[in-house]
């Protein structure tokens, strides 16, 4: 359920002219959902920037995400490749 | 991504009929961000039921759960936010390590101070997810939510399940 409170909160943000990006956990929802942005990552429920106490993976997560909000052919859905964790 | 599978039946259940597409965003608006990253301003929005110290707690008790939010400043601890999500479908003992993993106010400090993004709001947002009726999300509380960004000119924000 959270991932579609988020999309349905980042929809209202976009609508105030903000750009967006969220991090999915659950891509059925997601898809269903159409946010503009979305980071989709291979972790379970509860853990969407992968492992506590791992500030590397942590930022990588952050970074691929953050590398979304140029994107203007949307809705994107970009899966995360957890390279070198 | 998280697999149903990982979930006790009758959530894997609920999550299998739940009617997402009632819900589904129809206008799907757009926003384009005006500036370049190292100059924005970022605000962080976590569903994950985050309260800061001295906040009213969620309230459990709310028929299709509680569509309210909460106001993190920025220069929080992230170790003292009190973790009061509801649900019980996912693992808790990875945000009681470290509240990061669902709210990285500290990964984002850096990023600032790495001037990798141009400023942090003064505060974030928490919701508690679960909302099994997201009608007044819709209507009021997140419209509520964006007007609170936007007023504070955040440019970018960067949002989190659990």
């Amino acid at each position: 359920m959270c991932n579609q409170t988020v999309g349905l909160v980042q929809a209202a943000i976009e609508r105030e002219g903000i750009a967006t990006v969220s991090v999915s956990l659950a891509e059925r929802v997601t898809r269903s959902i159409k946010p503009p942005r979305a980071l989709l990552v291979p972790y379970r429920f509860g853990y969407p920037l992968g492992e506590p106490d791992n500030p590397g993976l942590q930022r990588r997560v952050i970074s691929a995400a953050l590398a979304l909000l140029d994107r203007t052919d949307v809705p994107v859905i970009e899966p995360f490749e957890p390279v070198g964790t | 991504m998280a697999s149903y599978d990982e979930l006790v039946p009758r959530y894997r259940l609920f999550m299998l009929t739940y009617p997402y597409s009632r819900f589904r965003v129809r206008d799907n608006p757009v926003a384009t961000l005006a500036v370049g990253l190292d100059q924005a301003r970022v605000a962080l929005v976590t569903t994950g039921g985050l309260l800061p110290r001295g906040a009213s707690a969620f309230d459990r008790t709310v028929n299709g759960g509680d569509v309210s939010f909460r106001e993190i400043g920025v220069d929080a601890d992230v170790r003292e936010l009190i973790e009061d999500h509801k649900s019980d479908a996912f693992d808790h003992a990875g945000v009681a390590a470290d509240r990061n993993l669902v709210f990285p106010l500290d990964r984002f400090r850096e990023l600032r101070d790495e001037k990798r993004i141009g400023s942090l709001n003064d505060r974030h947002l928490s919701f508690m997810g679960s909302i099994i009726d997201p009608r007044r999300l819709i209507d009021e509380t997140a419209p509520a939510a964006a007007r609170v960004l936007k007023a504070d000119g955040v440019d970018a924000v960067f949002l989190t399940p659990v």
